[in-house]
Formats: C-alpha cells, sequence, structure tokens
C-alpha cells in the first residue's frame, strides 16, 4: 500500500499532502494542548513498534503469509490523534529511511495508512466495543474488525487514488501518464489482496494484541474504551475547544458559497436533468474524458430519480433567489439538524447506558 | 513452510532492516560529491529532481533525468551495485509486474496481429508502462541517493531549517533511535522462541506466539517510553527541543542548488506535453 514516486501526478500529491497536513495539524494542536510532553516519547515509541510490527511476517490461512500495518493497535492506545502522529512518522521513516514509499507521495500514504486508518479503526473499535468491559470478548472482536475495515478503508482509497489517474492525466495520445489502470482494474486488483491477505493480518494481530493487553495490561485499553470520565492525555480539554469548534463551524458555514465558484460539474454527480439537454451532456462528457455521452437519460437513472425528492434541491431552496443566501441557508439547515442528530444519539446512549457503567 | 521457516522470515525482515540502515551509514560517510555538500542542498536539490520527474510528460526527458542520477551516484562512490539490488531490480519486480497488464489493457493501436481471441500489445500499453517503470526507477533512484549519502540526524536537521515543527522533527529522530532498540529486541525474543520450540505448531498457534510476541514488544516499549521520559525530564526538558543547525553554505553548494534548479526546471520545460 506505499505508494512509490511516480505513480501519482503531481496535483494529486498536493491535495493528498493538504488532507495528510490537516491531519497532522489538529494531531499535532491536540497532543500540544493535552501533553504533557509525555506524550512526545508515547508516540514516537509506539511508531517505532509500527515500524518493526510491520516486519513481523504472520502466517494466515491458506498458506501465505502478510504483515499488519500496527495502526489499529495504536488507535486502540493511543486515541485517533496519536494514531495519526505515530503512523505517519512509521510511514515518513520508511520513505526517507528505508526508500519504502516515496517522497512525493508520502503525503499520500500518511493520508490513506495514518489519517483514514487510524479513524476508521477508532471509529469501527468504539462502535463495535461501546460500553463492554475492558474484558470483554467484545473488545478482540471490535479490534479485528476495525484492523480489518481500517486496512481495506485505506487500499480501497488507495486504489481511487490510482484508478483516477488515466481518467484525468493523459497525453496528446491518450497514453496515461502515471499508474496506467482505470478504476474498474485498480480497484478489483488493489481490493483482493488486502480483503484476502493484509486484512485478514491486521484483524488477527490487533485482536490478539488487544487479547493480550486485557490479560497483561488492561490499563492500556482504557484510554479509548469510553469507561472513564477523565480525559486520557489524547483527548481534547472540552472547555475552550468547543467555543473554537463553533467558531470553526460558523466561519466554514459563512463560506459555503465558496462552492459556487467551481467550474462545471462534479463527476458522477449528475442529476438525471443534465442527460435531457445537449449543454448537459457536454459538460458530462467534458469531465469524462470525452467518453460517449448516451442521447437520452439511462433508463436505471430515470427509473430511480424519483425514488426521493430532497425537499431543498441543489442546496437552493425554491423560495431564495440568490444562490448564494441559498447555499449559506442550507448549510445553516444541515448544521442545525446534525447537531439535533448528535444530540439525539447522545440522549439515547446516556438513556441506554446502565448506572454505574461510565465509572 | 515451517515455524522455523516462518520465523526465520520475521528475523530475516528485522536483520534485513537493519543491515539496510547500516549500508547508508557506511556511505554516508564516504567523501564524494553530494556528501561534500549541505545537507538542505541534498534534500532540497534531490527533491526538485524528483518532483521535475513526476512533471514530465517525456520519456525521453525522465531517461536524461535517470542518466543524471546516475551520475550523481558514481561521482558520490555509491556502489551501482547496491543500487541495482536495493533499486532497480525492486523496482522492476514491482512496477514491472504492476505495469506488464498496462500492454493489453491500455486502449489503443494495435501493434501486433494476435490469434482470434488474445489481446493485443497497443503502442499507447507498451508507451504507458515503459513510462511507469522509467518515471518510478528514477524518483526511487534519487531518493535512495539522499538516504544513502545523508546521515539520518543531518536529513532531520535539513527539514528543520526547512520549517518542519520541531515537535515533529523531535519524535523523527526519536522514532529512528527507538526502531533499531525494538528491531534487535523484537530479533532476540524470536530467537530465544525459535531456539525453545521443538516439534511443529500449527498456523493458529503461530499465530499467537507472534501476536503474544507483539504484545510483549508493546508493553516493554511502553514502559520504555515511561523511562526515556523521566530521564528526558531530569535533564531539564519541557516540551522544547533545541536542535543545533550549524550548517554552513559554500560558495559550491549555492552552485550546485542552482545547477539543481537548472536540470530540474530545463526537466520541466522540455518535458511539456
Amino acid at each position: 500500500m506505499h505508494i512509490p514516486d511516480g505513480y501519482l501526478s503531481p496535483s494529486t500529491c498536493a491535495v493528498l499532502y493538504g488532507g495528510a497536513g490537516a491531519g497532522w495539524y489538529v494531531s499535532l494542536r491536540r497532543m500540544k494542548r493535552n501533553l504533557n510532553v509525555r506524550m512526545v516519547p508515547l508516540i514516537s515509541v509506539f511508531a517505532a513498534f509500527s515500524f518493526v510490527v510491520m516486519l513481523f511476517n504472520l502466517p494466515l490461512p491458506g498458506g501465505t503469509t502478510g504483515h499488519a500495518l500496527g495502526v489499529t493497535i495504536a488507535a486502540i492506545v493511543l486515541g485517533p490523534a496519536g494514531a495519526i502522529l505515530a503512523t505517519s512518522l512509521a510511514v515518513a521513516i520508511q520513505a526517507l529511511f528505508f526508500g519504502d514509499g516515496g517522497i512525493t507521495t508520502l503525503g499520500a500514504n500518511c493520508f490513506n495508512m495514518a489519517v483514514v486508518g487510524s479513524l476508521v479503526a477508532y471509529v469501527v473499535y468504539r462502535a463495535i466495543s461501546a460500553n463492554a468491559a475492558l474484558a470483554s470478548r467484545r473488545r478482540v472482536v471490535a479490534a479485528a474488525v476495525a484492523g480489518y475495515v481500517a486496512v481495506n478503508a485505506a487500499a480501497l482509497l488507495t486504489a481511487i487514488q490510482f484508478g483516477v489517474q488515466p481518467l484525468l492525466f493523459r497525453d496528446a495520445q491518450g497514453v496515461p501518464l502515471y499508474a496506467p489502470y482505470s478504476l474498474g482494474v485498480a480497484v478489483p486488483a488493489m481490493m483482493i489482496g488486502h480483503l484476502l491477505i493484509a486484512g485478514v493480518a491486521e484483524a488477527a494481530i490487533s485482536a490478539g494484541l488487544v487479547a493480550y493487553l486485557q490479560a497483561a495490561d488492561p490499563a492500556l485499553l482504557r484510554a479509548t474504551s469510553g469507561l472513564v470520565h477523565e480525559a486520557s492525555p489524547m483527548q481534547p480539554a472540552p472547555a475552550g475547544s468547543l467555543r473554537r469548534l463553533w467558531i470553526t463551524v460558523a466561519f466554514l458555514m459563512f463560506l459555503t458559497p465558496v462552492g459556487i465558484l467551481a467550474a462545471g460539474t462534479a463527476w458522477g454527480e449528475w442529476s438525471a436533468s443534465r442527460f435531457a439537454t445537449a449543454e448537459g451532456r457536454a459538460r458530462i462528457a467534458a469531465s469524462s474524458n470525452h467518453q460517449p455521452v448516451p442521447d437520452k437519460m439511462p433508463a436505471g437513472i430515470e427509473r430511480l430519480a424519483t425514488v426521493w425528492t430532497a425537499p431543498i434541491p441543489a442546496y437552493a431552496p425554491a423560495f431564495i433567489k440568490s444562490p448564494h443566501f441559498g447555499y449559506f441557508l442550507s448549510a445553516a439547515f444541515g448544521v442545525g439538524l446534525l447537531i439535533l442528530l448528535s444530540f439525539a444519539a447522545q440522549a439515547y446512549v446516556q438513556r441506554a447506558r446502565p448506572a454505574g457503567s461510565g465509572e | 513452510m515451517s515455524q522455523r521457516g516462518k520465523f526465520a522470515l520475521t528475523l530475516a525482515s528485522l536483520t534485513r532492516a537493519m543491515s539496510g540502515a547500516l549500508t547508508s551509514e557506511i556511505v554516508a560517510r564516504r567523501s564524494g560529491l553530494l556528501q561534500s555538500l549541505d545537507p538542505r542542498v541534498r534534500l532540497a536539490g534531490l527533491l526538485m529532481l524528483v518532483v521535475a520527474v513526476t512533471l514530465s510528460h517525456r520519456i525521453v526527458v525522465v531517461v536524461a533525468l535517470f542518466a543524471v542520477a546516475i551520475l550523481l551516484g558514481l561521482a558520490s562512490h555509491v556502489s551501482m551495485a547496491i543500487l541495482a539490488k536495493r533499486v532497480w531490480l525492486t523496482v522492476l519486480a514491482f512496477t514491472g509486474v504492476i505495469a506488464l497488464p498496462a500492454l493489453f489493457l491500455t486502449p489503443g493501436v494495435a501493434m501486433f496481429r494476435t490469434p482470434e481471441g488474445f489481446p493485443s500489445i497497443t503502442s499507447q500499453g507498451l508507451i504507458a508502462a515503459t513510462f511507469l517503470i522509467t518515471r518510478v526507477e528514477t524518483a526511487v533512484t534519487l531518493t535512495t541517493l539522499l538516504v544513502l549519502t545523508t546521515p539520518w540526524m543531518h536529513i532531520l536537521k535539513a527539514l528543520r531549517a526547512f520549517r518542519v515543527p520541531q515537535e515533529a522533527v523531535m519524535m523523527l529522530a526519536m522514532t529512528h533511535r527507538y526502531i533499531f532498540l525494538l528491531a534487535e529486541t523484537a530479533n532476540q525474543m524470536f530467537e530465544s522462541r525459535a531456539s525453545r520450540t521443538v516439534g511443529v505448531l500449527d498456523a493458529r498457534q503461530q499465530r499467537r506466539v507472534i501476536a503474544r510476541s507483539a504484545g510483549v514488544l508493546l508493553s516493554k516499549s511502553i514502559e520504555f517510553s515511561n523511562e526515556v521520559f523521566l530521564a528526558m525530564q531530569s535533564r531539564g526538558f519541557r516540551g522544547d527541543a533545541k536542535v543545533l543547525v550549524d550548517f554552513r553554505m559554500q560558495s559550491s553548494d549555492y552552485l550546485a542548488l542552482a545547477s539543481c534548479l537548472v536540470v530540474a526546471g530545463s526537466a520541466v520545460w522540455l518535458g511539456r506535453s
């Protein structure tokens, strides 16, 4: 999954450096705020541990061997921010020191494995192990599923990054300039190995490590268990950060009309009506590497287009004349809806949680 | 494969990682063109060339940059055998396998007449596969030259000079040190386990042994990080790290940087599609 230099275009690399950079920035900010200088050696040692674990060859069913990434156990012990930093450090050292993975693609590798891998592993582990006791068998299962899903999510992202290269970057003769396979080839080629080998290796090592820690050192599982109310070293202090979060959300809502500036249509997000006009079809063709577009609306799209009618289609409420204000209002509505849903989910979880389980 | 074989595989991976690092330290101490330059110039210059490789849309330009990389390697007394073994053959094996189906799968003009039902090699496929292999070979050769000719601590100092956050540089330095310690510990654990094992373990038992070994290593790592933290605190560490940057740019460094800039700029210009 370590993409070498030369497989991705510079613009793809730049975008993914941006994605990884956002993950590093947030994680470093959290670390600095809560930290606890103690986290510096802890994250460094964990990065070294992830690196060494990647060298362990694990015998897998079917007679083959695979190696784990170590991102899941990092997310379980350190939390997502710590795992992003530790895994990024391991990936950076592999690229800078051992030449495994490229330097221009370092952002892509960190984004796929460290940022997405850590977040997916953490969310899946927390979702499955919710309210389970530290010694519960459910935590072992949660670690296995989290490891399997995280590695395959990272692999899928890598495959998509490979697969979009020939769509976006070709020379005048139509020769792909970077990774040459389309999504139809890249996704199955990448996923078969990860679904059958790498995902199983990560699941096995993560489950084995959690089972070992339950018996030998359960305190290490406490920070992300959801069973303690005191802040773990990597969790943000809620008071000041919440206010800043609200300010950031408000700022982002004001920025939403920026989306109108983007030219063309989002690839694959065409409404059924786009196929009906020559101009719409020309736009679809332009954004699809000039592949031929059907003259009339595909039957499947036509059938499914009316299954659900959005209350605010295209972020433009019918009663608002200004598209900018429509975008802003849609953002406010969406954020408000999400806040209501999260309050409802929080109330439900608090009611469902048995008394004393939080201690 | 027997369990000894599988333990041996892990031991071999650990040993290979450590011996690879040792080779870098040895090459970095030799006197040569790249070794004589300021590490910041080495880092910036070679990265400029890597970016030029990825930006170029013409194979001939990428091949020219590959020739530049070989000349830099020769002038820096980097063994071509090391480059062939560590880079060229490895990349060829890995990227070659990936690029091979592109010969048949890339839509385009068929180069040869093949029997009905058999896929044919397209000229676009041949160019795409050649492009991918030459591009990856060149980029990896350049980054390997950086790794081989620059001690790790100098790379870190150079990163700091490029405004990479202090915490990140500090953690990279610590991680690098711990990797060797933990790899050595893991090596010893597997060696002692293999020497005590009699008979044959099935795959499930082997997985359990390896997962427990990883667990013991994790516990040792955490314990070790606590000890390191106490040691750092006792020496006055309060979260700020002082990195001593004592690099001095010479006129030869400016010349080398300008040369890299000209070569990379020309490659980007000539490599336009």
